[in-house]
Order: structure tokens, then sequence, then C-alpha cells
């Protein structure tokens, strides 16, 4: 078969059959796509196939789709909601020029912003397989990304934090008390949100209502969140419980979405039920989604792509109903699709920069199991660089350690120093929040409260 | 007393959490305090000695030798196989070469029709198997020898750089109606020694996880042995009975028994 992609080097021709093995060759190394045997096999087929990928008229990608049409409700998604007249300003470009373009100083925030609804995401997995980090940073910190439910997530030089109080047997005191823990540390604006041990619906209601209760009692202007599938978020809704936000873990093809058990429609009913609520006080975003390069692998749902280009594809899935937040979970997954701290960081930089590009609310799980070759240095560097690059928000636990998930993320202690480091303040609302409740003694400079907070005290005493 | 030069003493410099004392309702790590907004030292070194143990469980080499005296004081022989990933780095990037017995390996096997084998594999924790695994089949063979059921017992095949699904080749090979695959889980921050259970009714290559049944956490500070071979006794004498395993076990069986941490795809 005539290889379509060719290029030469010196006398040497490379060839490639189709824009699948091009993206997939071109992207920068990690032990998932070896895994699925669709990586370059050289250093030099690698840069080879970036040379080339940066002559592909973004065109292309508007008719040469990478999973077919007929076999994908994404695909149809991507192709029935790319906006022509956005994409016109960028339409004589190529892959390479999209890159220039995004980083000369004659493209204005504003420019940028016109033009995502008339990027689709393999566009801008293409783009970003040809950035270093430090393009994927400076270009992810000119797309502002504001959304809002009780409060405003995502304004300039503002950082927020997922509360994430989870507990092995789901103990309503130990949960009660992890939260206590985060907000005495200032953390839980983006939303306090709980990772069930035992996900059915009675569990997820009897958490829901726990943390309704103390954003209640205290006023505290947030929203919550129990991670539970889709499907019986919506039984919770006909049931009238207090559901803020709608959860699902979503990925970049239909078939990984059916092995996650659910379809688009399932999410438009979820939307519209969660809306129906009208919970929301200063916006009315209600979806929570969270993403991770490899799981269209590890579902054997990839269709020969490479796990970055599945990874964006999801975006376009999140991009269609308004998320408050979408949370890359980026070193969940294990070493066999990101080894160590390298690929990782690389990994949570793409993946901040494409969902930003195509202007999602990203946020980033900073995270690694023990079977990585990471360690809270590494955690250190990607927190700093994703602060610096403007990412939404961050997961925040007590002591990085999660003993439900067995993993380590970014603890309420870290959110602080990224705080401290960067002046990045939280949301609005929340930061006026923990001044009324005397959390933070100086708002400023991110000073907490040597004693613990009189209405929290009170609260202690009783428990106690 | 040591003054800094401010007049400070240390313990007003590492500012202490009055609410530590809901430590009593969870083993997360609440309540740490602080210096400034970072860790306090005491903290921060803890937490790197936990992450430590829990990094050398996965690099632990399996000692082989010491697993196969132990298993013969109990009266059973064993087999020493590899799978097809030559060392850890691979292991953790293929899990699907930990999944595959390698040539010679495969070559030990005989078809010989049994009612049960028992795998043991390093999985992603040696620690996990050394502190155990031994423990664990001395308690489950006790009961399974005073059933009222014969069970015949294969020899103990035990695996370097295996995965669960390794045991659907053993088992298959030697003919065995089911295969009790016993793995490291991956270590946890506090739980570096996590012993799985994973059950599967005439193994074949090339069966998904939901046709096995798994007891998750089996350790001195978790699961008992008794506990968890009272638990694996009752799957293995449904299984026979029901001639099945994994999820529609699961639904015919009165108890549920539930498995978190799936250490595979």
């Amino acid at each position: 078969m005539q290889k379509k992609y060719k290029f030469q080097l010196g006398s040497k021709t490379y060839a490639f059959e189709n824009l699948v093995e091009v993206m997939a060759k071109a992207t920068p190394k990690r032990s998932g796509d070896e895994l699925a045997g669709v990586a370059a096999i050289s250093e030099e087929e690698r840069v080879v196939a970036q040379m080339l990928l940066s002559e592909v008229p973004l065109k292309t990608f508007l008719c040469e789709h990478l999973v077919a049409y007929e076999d994908d409700e994404v695909t149809r998604l991507i192709v029935e909601n790319h906006d022509l007249e956005a994409f016109e300003p960028i339409s004589h470009l190529c892959v390479g020029d999209l890159r220039d373009w995004l980083l000369s100083d004659y493209t204005s925030i504003e420019m940028i912003q016109d033009i995502k609804m008339g990027l689709t995401p393999e566009m801008v997995a293409a783009v970003s397989k040809i950035m270093r980090n430090q393009d994927l940073i400076i270009v992810a910190k000119k797309c502002e990304v504001i959304s809002s439910f009780r409060n405003t997530i995502g304004l300039k030089n503002r950082l927020s934090t997922r509360l994430q109080p989870n507990h092995p047997t789901d103990d309503v005191s130990g949960i009660a008390a992890s939260i206590l823990d985060g907000l005495m540390y200032g953390s839980g604006d983006a939303v306090i949100g709980i990772n069930p041990a035992s996900d059915n619906i009675k569990q997820a209601t009897k958490l829901l209502n726990l943390i309704d209760e103390i954003i209640s009692k205290y006023d505290i202007p947030t929203q919550s969140s129990v991670l539970t599938h889709v499907t019986n978020t919506i039984e919770m809704i006909e049931k009238n419980a207090p559901v803020d936000l709608v959860f699902q873990s979503i990925g970049g093809t239909e078939a990984t979405n059916s092995s996650f058990g659910f379809n688009l429609s399932i999410l438009k009913e979820a939307q519209d039920a969660a809306l129906s609520l009208k919970r929301g006080t200063v916006g009315n975003s209600v979806m929570y989604f969270e993403t991770g390069q490899g799981s269209s692998l590890s579902a054997n749902a990839h269709h020969g792509l490479d796990q970055q280009t599945c990874e964006v594809r999801a975006y376009a899935v999140a991009r269609k109903f308004n998320p408050l937040l979408i949370n890359t979970v980026v070193g969940f997954i294990g070493p066999e699709y990101l080894y160590d701290g390298k690929e990782i960081t690389r990994a949570g930089l793409e993946d901040h920069f494409c969902g930003k590009l195509l202007g999602l609310p990203m946020g980033c799980d900073i995270c690694y199991t023990n079977h990585a070759q990471v360690d809270q240095d590494d955690m250190d560097n990607l927190l700093t660089l994703l602060g610096v690059a403007g990412c939404n928000f961050i997961m925040g636990i007590p002591g990085s350690d999660d003993i439900m998930l067995n993993y380590q993320t970014t603890s309420f202690h870290d959110a602080l120093y990224i705080r401290r480091v960067l002046n990045l303040r939280p949301a609005p609302e929340f930061e006026k929040w923990l001044e009324k409740m005397q959390i933070f003694t100086d708002t400023n400079k991110f000073v907490l409260n040597d004693k613990m907070a009189v209405g929290f005290s009170n609260l202690l005493k009783e428990t106690l | 007393m040591f003054l800094l030069y401010s007049g400070l003493i240390m313990s007003d410099i590492v500012v202490k959490n009055d609410w530590d004392v809901l430590r009593k309702y969870t083993a997360a790590r609440i309540g740490l305090g602080r210096t400034g907004i970072s860790l306090p030292t005491k903290q921060t070194l803890a937490f790197a000695l936990d992450h430590a143990r829990a990094r050398d469980a996965v690099y632990l080499n399996l000692d082989t030798n010491v697993l196969e005296k132990q298993l013969e004081n109990l009266e059973f022989s064993t087999i020493k196989l590899n799978s097809k990933a030559k060392n850890r780095e691979t292991y953790l990037q293929r899990p699907d070469l930990g999944r595959e017995l390698d040539e010679t390996s495969a070559k030990l096997l005989e078809k010989k029709v049994y009612d049960l084998v028992f795998v043991i594999a390093d999985g992603l924790s040696s620690r996990a198997i050394h502190d155990n695994a031994v423990n664990f089949i001395s308690s489950l063979s006790a009961k399974l020898e005073a059933d009222t059921r014969e069970w015949s017992i294969a020899p103990i095949c035990i695996v370097k750089q295996g995965r669960v699904a390794i045991g659907d080749e053993i088992g298959q090979r030697l003919d065995a109606k089911i295969v009790v695959v016993l793995i490291g889980e991956r270590p946890g921050l506090s739980s570096p020694d996590s012993l799985g259970f994973y059950m599967t009714w005439n193994p074949q290559v090339g069966l998904k996880d939901s046709s096995r049944n798994c007891i998750s956490n089996i350790r001195s500070e978790g699961l008992s042995y008794d506990e968890a071979s009272n638990k694996a006794l009752y799957l293995i004498t449904k299984s026979t009975e029901l001639e099945l395993s994994g999820v529609n076990l699961k639904e015919r069986s009165a108890e549920e028994i539930t498995c978190r941490a799936s250490i595979e795809q």
C-alpha cells in the first residue's frame, strides 16, 4: 500500500501509513505508547514525525478523521461542533504555523479566545506534540478560563483546590475530620469532593448530605460532589438529594466511554437534571469531569491512537457540557502508561495546555503511585510548573496521603506553598469567607491563624 | 532551653493543630501542624520513610529458596517459574509480559487434573509475599484438610515477575479446576505488605478480570489470615459447587465479597 506521509532526511526516506501513525510517532516518549506498540522506534524517527506533523495543514484534520465518523460518537461530536467561522483566521496554517501563531506577540489573548471553537482536539494534540514544556506553559498562561457555581474559579492569579477527604470505609466521622483539617488550611474552593469506597446510591447520598450540612451550616461559598457514576447521580437527583455537581470520568472514544458505562445522551440527561435544581448562586456550570492519559488503551478502546490524542478528544466531550471543573488525574494510572517523573510532568503540562486552549477550566491531580519512578520532589516540580502555567485548581488532601485510593497527591500544605511563591489567591468569594472565619489572619500573605478559628473550635469541643 | 535569636523557643516555631485529636477517627494524616505553611521536619521525614518502604517493597527480590523451604515444612512441593518480563523495569512497563510464562517455565508444567493450584507471584510487593503468603496458605490448607471434600492440590507454583493473569496459563497447563493466585498488591503508603487473593474457575488464557473473585488486604494489620482463609474456603467451595467464578459467582453468593484494589487492568 502506498504510504501517505513521507519525509526525506538525507538519503533516508521515512514513510508513515496515515495521520494516526504520524501523530503517535511524533508524541514525546512515554511508556503507554510503547505498551500499545504505536511509539516511534528511535529518537530520530520521533523528531522526523514531528517535522512531518509540523507541515500538516490544519484543514487536513477536518477531512482525515483519526477515528471513523461512523464508528464513534466522539468523532461525530467533534465534527458537528466544529465552527468554521471561528476556524477561518487560522484555516491557512499548518501545525507548525499554529505553534508560531500561538506564541507570537501579534496574537492577542482575545484572538486565541476567538478561534477556540474552530480548533478540534486533534489539531490541539498535534501542536502540543511539537511544543516544549515552556511553550505549553506560556500559551496556557494566556488562556484564561473562568467557570462558576457558588464561587468564581479560574480568574487570573487565583488557584482553587478540591478538598478530597476520602476514607477507606466511608466513615462519616473520619471524613468530617479530614474536611475540618482542609478548611482550617484554607482548602476546598473548587469543590469538597469525596471518592466513595462503596459505589452505591445509599452511600453516596449519605456522604452528599454530610458535605451539604457542613456547607450550609458554615455558609461556605463552595460546592459538593460525591464522585459516583453519572447514572447514580441522576437517580439521586430524582430522589431529591442535594446534588451540586454531576461527576463522571470520561474518555476520548465512544468505546472508552461505553466501558465507563455511559454515552453522550446520558451526560446530557444528567446535566439537565442538575440544572433543574438551580443550586448555583453565581453560575450554572454543574459538571465535574475527570480524565487521564492511558484510559482508552486500558479499556482497549484506543483505535491505534496514541494516549495523548485520546486524552485531548475527551476534552471535546467535556466542552459540550460546560463543566465547572475538569481534572486530569495525571499520575494515577501507573508506570505502564507514564513511567517516571519526567513523563508525568510532560503529560500534566500537555493536558493543561490542551484543555485551556480548547476553553476548558483545567485542573490537575498532581499525583503518583508507589510503583512509579516518582517522589515528592517530582510533585513539587510539576506543582510549581502548573502554578506558573495558570492551572485552575489542584487537589488538597491531608499530608498528601489518600488512604482510600492508595496514592499520593498534593496536600493542603502544598497548596499554601504555591500560593506563597506565586501569589495565587483562592476564589474571591472563598477568600472573603476565609477572612471572615479568621482562618487566615492575613489573606494577602496567606498567613494562617495560629489558633483554631473560633467557629470551629466550638465544633471540636462538641465532637470530643 | 535553646533560644532562637528572636527569643522564640522551638515549640513556638512549629504550630500544632488543636484538632489533631481527631486522628482517632481516621488514619488520614490530619492535624500535622506546620512551620510557616510547610510540613514540620518530623512529619516530612515520617512521610519519606513510608514512601521509601513502599518503594523498597516494589523492588525487593522475591526469595524463592526461602519460600520453597517454608512450603516444604507444610509438606507442599513447589515449582519455580518465571514470566516473560526479565526484570522489574520491564515488568512495570509491560504488564502483558508479566501475564505469560517464559518458554523454560512453560515446559515445566504437565497436565494432571487437579482440583486446585496455588500460584504465588511477587506482583508489586515481594514483601507482601514474604510476610504473608506462607501464613495464609498454612491457615487455608488446614481448613481444606478438615473439609469433608477431598481436595487434590497441585504443587505450589512460585512465579517471579508475575501478574494475576499468569495463573490462567498455569491452571490451563496443569489442567486445574481452580487457580488461586496469591500476589503482592500495589503498596500503599501505610500498607507496603498487602497480599491479594484471586480465584478463577476453569482457568484459560485470555480470561477477563470479571471472571475472578478477589480478597484484598490480607496482612497482619489488615484482614487476618483466619478471616481471609474462611472467605477463601467459602469461595473455593462455592465455585466448585456452581462450576463458575467471578461476577456470576458474586451475584449468586449470599456473602458479598468485594474487591477494591485490583492490581490488574
